[in-house]
């Protein structure tokens, strides 16, 4: 355990050794490290800008859903009175359309009335003609007694 | 494993504590290496080998990094390296393209230097002393020689430091004028050499004994026989921090050191 030229072979080790860390460990290595933590801190950024990107676009779509919501109501809304007043519109049409058919009805009603009164003011005349024939026999002309008749016929 | 072949319990702690040493036969006395030319061939091949591999493997695993996803080795230098690299931009707040390297050289090395002490004490000298070697002193960190070689070469990193960020004139000036002023120039110097020499001094000690430490401990567990058993794991664990620990120590203070060098007082 003493001093002696060991001390010189180990100083020439040491120095090898650092020579050796000092040209081909350090370096590539720093800079591997180096440029991971580069690419890592420009990961981490990106990550940041795509997570706020992200929040814009989900306000973006969010906006967008409510106008549509907005919208839907509004033209359902809009269709609902539109049906109410196609609803509305053809039940007037159609009550027109009845009433013309009752007021057409009643009409040829009142005209076959009229047709039936006329024929049968016309056979009534006819009948009491006929009875009068019977009742007078051949003393009674129709003809001479037309005047009387037709007074008759209008007082119906 | 208790003292085996006739070896006397001093025998075996003096064995394990011995380093395989080389030098010229003229220099052995009674077969031992004396003098400063020797060589412990023990720590430098360990110590060699573990910084080949992990330094080769790291130069490796960097010259495919990739700055995707990074694969598990990948993922885990990574990790050391950027908690060196943290340490050091908390610290040093100069400029150097060589502090860095610097620490994580030391963190890494010395690291896998103190991690030997937790392969069993007397697995790699029963492997070696199987091919004839009869000294292994396995972890490179309780050979003082070690220890020093990295705390000198740090002192001279750190004049060198120095010299670079303040110019010679600067690093004079403050030598001399740093604490009391120009008055004092002496007791300026004095206490700037005391300083400056603690540091490598300490540095260098401080490993060392921790280590040399910690060796002793698990030595003379394994002396215990059957009973080393549930002493050993746990000495085991609280050692995992210790060698952390120091290796943390040594790279925070070479950079504290390295720091003052390069800020003017």
């Amino acid at each position: 355990m003493s001093i002696n030229a060991t001390l010189i072979g180990q100083a020439i080790w040491f120095a090898i050794f650092i020579w050796i860390t000092m040209k081909y460990v350090w370096p590539p290595l720093q800079k591997a490290m180096a440029d991971r933590q580069k690419q890592i801190a420009d990961g981490l950024s990106a990550a940041e800008r795509g997570k706020q990107e992200q929040e814009i676009a989900a306000k973006r779509s969010a906006e967008a859903l409510r106008e549509a919501k907005e919208k839907a109501s509004e033209v359902i809304a809009a269709a609902e009175k539109r049906a109410q007043q196609i609803v509305e519109e053809s039940k007037g049409q159609a009550k027109v359309e009845a009433d013309k058919i009752v007021a057409g009805a009643k009409a040829e009603i009142d005209q076959e009335v009229e047709r039936a009164k006329q024929q049968l003011r016309e056979r009534v005349a006819e009948l009491a003609v006929a009875g009068a024939e019977k009742i007078l026999k051949k003393e009674i002309n129709a003809a001479a007694h037309a005047d009387i008749l037709g007074s008759l016929k209008q007082g119906l | 494993m208790s003292a085996e072949g006739g070896l006397t319990t001093a025998g075996y702690i003096q064995h394990h504590l011995t380093n395989l040493a080389v030098c010229a036969e003229s220099a052995k006395i009674d077969g031992h290496c004396h003098g400063f030319w020797t060589f412990h061939l023990d720590t430098l091949v360990i110590s060699g080998l573990l910084g080949l591999l992990a330094f080769g493997l790291m130069a490796k695993l960097a010259g495919k990094a990739t700055s995707g996803v990074p694969s598990g080795w990948q993922n885990f230098v990574e990790m050391v390296i950027g908690m060196v690299d943290q340490q050091v931009r908390d610290t040093f707040h100069g400029k150097s393209a060589l502090v860095t390297p610097l620490a994580i050289t030391i963190f890494v090395w010395v690291f896998l230097m103190n991690a030997m002490d937790l392969i069993p004490v007397d697995f790699l000298p029963l492997v070696a002393g199987a091919f004839g070697v009869h000294y292994l002193k396995a972890v490179p960190t309780t050979d003082p020689n070690l220890t020093f070689a990295m705390s000198i070469t740090v002192f001279f990193i750190m004049i060198w430091m120095n010299l670079k960020v303040k110019g010679f004139g600067g690093y004079m000036h403050e030598i001399f004028t740093a604490p009391f002023g120009a008055k004092l120039a002496p007791v300026n110097f004095i206490f700037r050499v005391v300083e400056d020499i603690a540091k490598p001094i300490s540095l260098a000690l401080r490993l060392f004994g921790n280590m040399y430490a910690g060796e002793m401990v698990f030595i003379l567990i394994a002396l215990l026989g059957l009973y080393q058993l549930p002493l050993a794991l746990p000495w085991a664990l609280f050692h995992i921090l210790i060698i952390t620990l120091q290796a943390f120590v040594f790279m925070m203070l070479t950079i504290v050191y390295m720091s003052m060098a390069a800020e003017s007082h």
